[in-house]
């Protein structure tokens, strides 16, 4: 898989504008914007007109892809500075520039601004234009909304109401093209519904560095295919399905699922690796259906990879955890479980007491676990995880959080390896108590057997594993769809998450529990927000000093790591 | 008495000439690729050497020549456009795509003259420091792909082609590529796209202009067959007197293809400009008028994308008086002088050179259906008007051939048609596929009304047929 680099937009020099005339309001432009690939190219009329707060519709144009001008919804009329015979600028009697409006319209999304350029987008000329391209594209296109599974956010619907005409002219027999097309093991195509835009062929082709899909046939009987023999089956290919304006290309997991004006969005995370694509979980009734990618041109742009986008069901499972348990639990009440815990830890000799942390849990959670080892004088760690990975957005290292976990101390240096120290020491009876949260540590030399040695085994988690089945005391937890907090990527980006969903039965957020637990053993208060835990961490932990809660946003903040080495080696492999 | 002048056609169809290289040689070929080889540096005015290359560009330049493509823009302004700072390969691309339907002109030159448009493609890559050429040729030209396959082995073999030209210093290649059998290929960056081994998608313009972003987003010239064989008698004659044929902004010769109802169809070579359409159709040396009894109907006048006109039309031509004054002249349509200026002028185009005339015996409903039936299944279908228009517009018409015509077709039909050209596609086809139904259904709209009209009445008669019947 070759694939483009995620690129930031480097920041124009803002001395080196253009003025331009949009719909009559002059702005200054930057002469040159970046283009898909961030490099800086001289400013398109479509830009201009979006920093001058016009919307110019279009279906093919996307800021991330290489130009098509091949939907002709942008056509603008347009005037440039009328000149006279010497070439020299011609003034109105009031002595401002003369403009002449060119004879023929031109694609905003394709034709660059030059000084003084007038760009029209609402007179009738262009208003018919882009009535008639909608009448173009629905002549052949199904009419039949209600059972699209795209209604709600189609693009052609959306422009048909604002700039098309209600009634329809054509009286001839439509185009029949193929429908259910099974393109690939995560893509449906219907045909008919396709408006030939190619975003899908360009993503596919410029981005993933796959030339799997194409058009065959011609003119109006122009089809969309994937290579004849050959399944849609790379490791980005359901970027094709938001990509896609109509209903077109649709997401075999979560076609007619859900209608999605029912769907409440939340800002997240991916969690499949160390990347941390923004992402909006859409949900349903408490109820995951979707993760869609969200923009953040530091990190995923607006992409996702197909095993990251998939990777939510877990999160629903009906063998998650849902009640307290365990052996030495006095009763089945969060406050007798880590009233027992902390009488535990309070009492626990130094050097007796060890954690194995996830580092899945949040950066708020791990600098609670930080603060609770300080006090016990245990030793932690995390559990490595390391996968395949490529150059775009899929990273060997597949825990969301090892860079916080690192910077929170938490982890060993290389991470992981103090678990054979624990084994040891369990062997050797000095270790006897042993937190687990999130992890099954029995694959990881602490098996079942060893575990079975330990006085006090305390144990928090999502989904039933042969760790949590031994646990003395079990404290169920919660996915990060549940809570609230931040992870720090593999570029030392820190990133927030919020909560889209409730967690099952009597699960809790381990911020929640973590921080009652630690205020037991040191008997200290503690930050009871989000906000206010992260703002205690930034103060004591010097990688995230003079960050704030609200200072993260929607995309986060860069805190780039001093030394590279928590990265997994990257063995990564070809995709 | 107006004749053709034969400058490309000189030789081609004499008794004895044969497309063979020593055919060519024993008729003087080569001999102005020679010359231009041997060309020394002059001194310019400003005391800085001009180069061969230069020199010869500038004749092209003197000598007025248009494209002979369709567009008519001016050869030598398209080679200046050639960005030479680039540092990247300059490519010439020689379009042999012939296959505006009624347009049967290069083919001639292909099939039975190939060296004449080797040594014009040979002299404008070397005008251009060109070191490799492709002649992209329509697909269904089977033969003539094998004739310039064999004209450039005999080339090579004699020298004229390959490495260190005529032991000038001069390299040049060329391929012959052929296309697989559509129309679109014919626009030139369709064409590079095709070349380059793609769907012919025609570019976007800006930032495609074959002279800066062309073949490989190499600078590249595409130059149509009768253009790179006019540039070697431009160099024959020098520009200054090559720009004496033909008329003023009209210069040269120029080939006609001549179809339809008329007495000698063929392909004929013009002065530009000094033959009128009426003496086309009618004079003897050309189409020596209708077969008898009949009335002339309609002329398409530039191949069949270009606008129609209708016999007896008048039009308003702005031309240079006897004075020199320009004059605004009204003209019957067979008065037109046939050149690139006047056509344009009178709101059609001179285009490809073909005319195809059309006598009283021609249904216009269907001539149009059969027309919007060809660029139907030639859109390419990359950009959403010509795409959907061309075959809404070729749906509706076969209906009205087929008894389903309705009283507001003809209203129909401009609506749709009116919603495709002007800039509104990627390449010309939009105007190719409308500009015919734009004209014909307000030129002859009677005829469209009347069709609608007369279906509308047989449905409503059958349906009181029926009513009656039961």
């Amino acid at each position: 898989m070759s694939a483009a680099a995620v690129v930031t937009s480097p920041a124009p020099p803002s001395s080196d504008t253009v003025n331009v005339t949009v719909d009559g309001r002059t702005v200054a432009v930057p002469r040159l914007l970046p283009d898909w690939r961030g490099k800086l190219v001289p400013t398109t009329m479509i830009q201009a007109c979006e920093q001058a707060g016009v919307e110019v519709p279009h279906y093919c144009y996307h800021a991330k892809l290489p130009v098509a001008g091949n939907c002709r919804m942008c056509l603008v009329e347009y005037g440039l500075p009328a000149l006279g015979p010497e070439g020299q600028p011609l003034r109105k009697p009031d002595g401002s520039l003369a403009v002449k409006k060119s004879p023929r319209p031109a694609i905003a999304c394709a034709t660059p601004i030059s000084p003084g350029m007038e760009i029209y987008t609402a007179t009738p000329e262009v208003q018919q234009m882009r009535a008639s391209v909608l009448e173009f594209l629905l002549i052949n296109h199904p009419l039949d909304c209600p059972i699209c599974d795209q209604a709600g956010e189609c693009k052609l619907q959306e422009y048909s109401v604002e700039y098309g005409h209600a009634a329809s002219r054509f009286v001839e027999t439509k185009v029949h093209k193929p429908k259910q097309v099974d393109l690939g093991p995560r893509i449906m195509l219907d045909d008919e519904r396709c408006i030939l835009c190619t975003r899908c062929i360009r993503f596919t082709r410029d981005l993933a560095g796959d030339d799997a899909l194409g058009i065959v046939n011609r003119g109006s009987y122009n089809t969309l295919a994937a290579y004849p023999g050959r399944a849609f089956d790379n490791p980005y290919t359901l970027n094709t399905v938001d990509l896609c304006p109509v209903g077109a290309l649709t997401a075999k997991d979560f076609r007619f699922q859900m209608r999605v004006w029912f769907l409440k969005e939340t800002k997240s995370l991916c969690t499949s690796c160390g990347t941390g694509c923004n992402v909006l979980i859409g949900s349903r009734e408490n109820r995951i259906l979707r993760y869609t990618p969200r923009a953040n041109d530091a990190v995923n742009v607006c992409w996702l990879c197909d095993h990251g986008r998939l990777n939510y069901r877990w999160i629903g499972r009906p063998d998650r955890l849902r009640q307290l348990a365990g052996s030495r639990l006095p009763a089945p009440t969060w406050d007798a479980a880590l009233t027992e815990v902390a009488q535990r830890l309070r009492h626990a000799v130094p050097g007796s007491v060890a954690v194995v942390a996830s580092a899945r849990l949040a950066n708020e959670e791990l600098y609670l676990i930080r603060r609770l080892a300080q006090h016990t004088g245990a030793a932690t760690d995390i559990v490595p995880r390391s996968g395949p990975g490529d150059a775009w957005l899929i990273h060997a290292d597949k825990n969301p959080n090892s860079l916080g976990a690192q910077r929170l101390g938490i982890s060993a240096d290389p991470a992981g390896s103090r678990l054979s120290q624990f084994a040891a020491a369990i062997g050797q009876g000095t270790l006897r108590t042993l937190l687990v949260f999130g992890e099954d540590v029995t694959p990881r030399g602490l098996g079942p057997e060893l575990l079975d040695r330990l006085e006090c085994l305390v144990v928090s988690d999502i989904l039933p594993n042969r760790t949590t089945e031994r646990a003395h005391v079990l404290l169920p937890g919660c996915a990060h769809a549940e809570k609230c907090g931040s992870f720090t990527n593999v570029h030392g980006r820190v990133q927030r998450f919020f909560k889209a969903v409730e967690p099952p039965g009597g699960a809790r957020p381990e911020v929640e529990f973590l921080r009652e637990l630690l205020q037991r053993v040191s008997g200290e208060p503690q930050p009871d927000t989000a906000e206010g835990l992260f703002h205690r961490m930034a103060a004591e932990v010097p990688a995230f000093a003079g960050l704030t809660w609200a200072g993260l946003g929607d995309t986060g903040a860069a805190r780039p790591p001093e030394a590279e080495r928590v990265r997994p080696r990257a063995d990564a492999t070809a995709g | 008495m107006p004749s053709e002048y034969r400058l490309i056609l000189k030789h081609l169809d004499q008794p004895g000439y044969t497309p063979d290289l020593d055919c060519y040689l024993r008729h003087d070929g080569y001999h102005v690729l020679r010359q231009a080889l041997a060309l020394a540096p002059r001194p310019g005015p400003d005391g800085k050497p001009i180069s061969p290359q230069e020199q010869l560009r500038h004749e092209v330049t003197l000598s007025g020549l248009r494209g002979r493509g369709g567009a008519g823009f001016s050869c030598g302004l398209k080679w200046s456009l050639v960005d030479r700072k680039s540092g990247k390969p300059i490519y010439l691309v020689c379009n042999a795509d012939e296959s505006e339907p009624g347009t049967f002109k290069d083919r001639q030159v292909i099939y039975k003259d190939p060296h004449q448009l080797l040594e014009g493609l040979i002299l404008s890559s070397y005008a251009n420091d060109v070191h490799l050429a492709y002649i992209y040729i329509r697909g269904e030209f089977v033969e003539g792909a094998r004739i310039l396959e064999r004209a450039l082995a005999e080339a090579r073999a004699q020298g004229f082609l390959g490495r260190n030209i005529l032991g000038s210093g001069y390299d040049l290649e060329v391929y012959v590529h052929r296309g697989a059998g559509a129309y679109i290929c014919g626009e030139e960056t369709g064409l590079l796209e095709s070349l380059e081994g793609k769907r012919p998608y025609p570019r976007v313009k800006p930032p495609y202009f074959p002279a800066v972003l062309g073949l490989y987003l190499c600078p590249t010239i595409v130059n149509n067959v009768e253009t790179l064989c006019a540039v070697k008698h431009v160099m024959a004659l020098g520009g200054a007197e090559y720009a004496k044929l033909g008329t003023p902004n009209n210069t040269g010769t120029r080939l006609v293809s001549l179809s339809g109802h008329i007495q000698r169809p063929g392909y004929y070579e013009i002065e530009v400009g000094k033959v009128t359409l009426g003496e086309l159709i009618f004079d003897p040396a050309f189409g020596n008028g209708l077969r008898p009894s009949r009335r002339l109907k309609a002329i398409i006048p530039g191949g069949v994308s270009a606008k129609i006109f209708k016999a007896g039309e008048k039009v308003k031509v702005k031309r240079p008086g006897p004075d020199g004054r320009e004059l605004e002249q009204t003209l019957d349509v067979l008065e037109l002088p046939y050149d690139f200026t006047s056509l344009t002028a009178a709101g059609s185009m001179s285009g490809s050179g073909a005319i195809i005339v059309l006598d009283d015996t021609t249904d216009m409903v269907s001539a149009l259906a059969n027309i919007s039936e060809f660029f139907a299944h030639e859109s390419c279908g990359q950009c959403t008007p010509c795409r959907e228009g061309s075959l809404w517009l070729a749906k509706a018409l076969r209906r009205l051939t087929q008894g389903a015509g309705r009283a507001q077709d003809a209203e129909y039909l401009a609506r749709i048609a009116d919603s495709i050209p002007g800039g509104r596609t990627i390449c010309a086809f939009g105007e190719a596929c409308s500009w015919p139904v734009q004209s014909t259904v307000a030129k002859f709209k009677d005829e469209f009304v009347a069709r609608g009209k007369d279906h509308e009445a047989r449905r409503t008669a059958a349906a009181q047929a029926g009513e009656t019947a039961k």
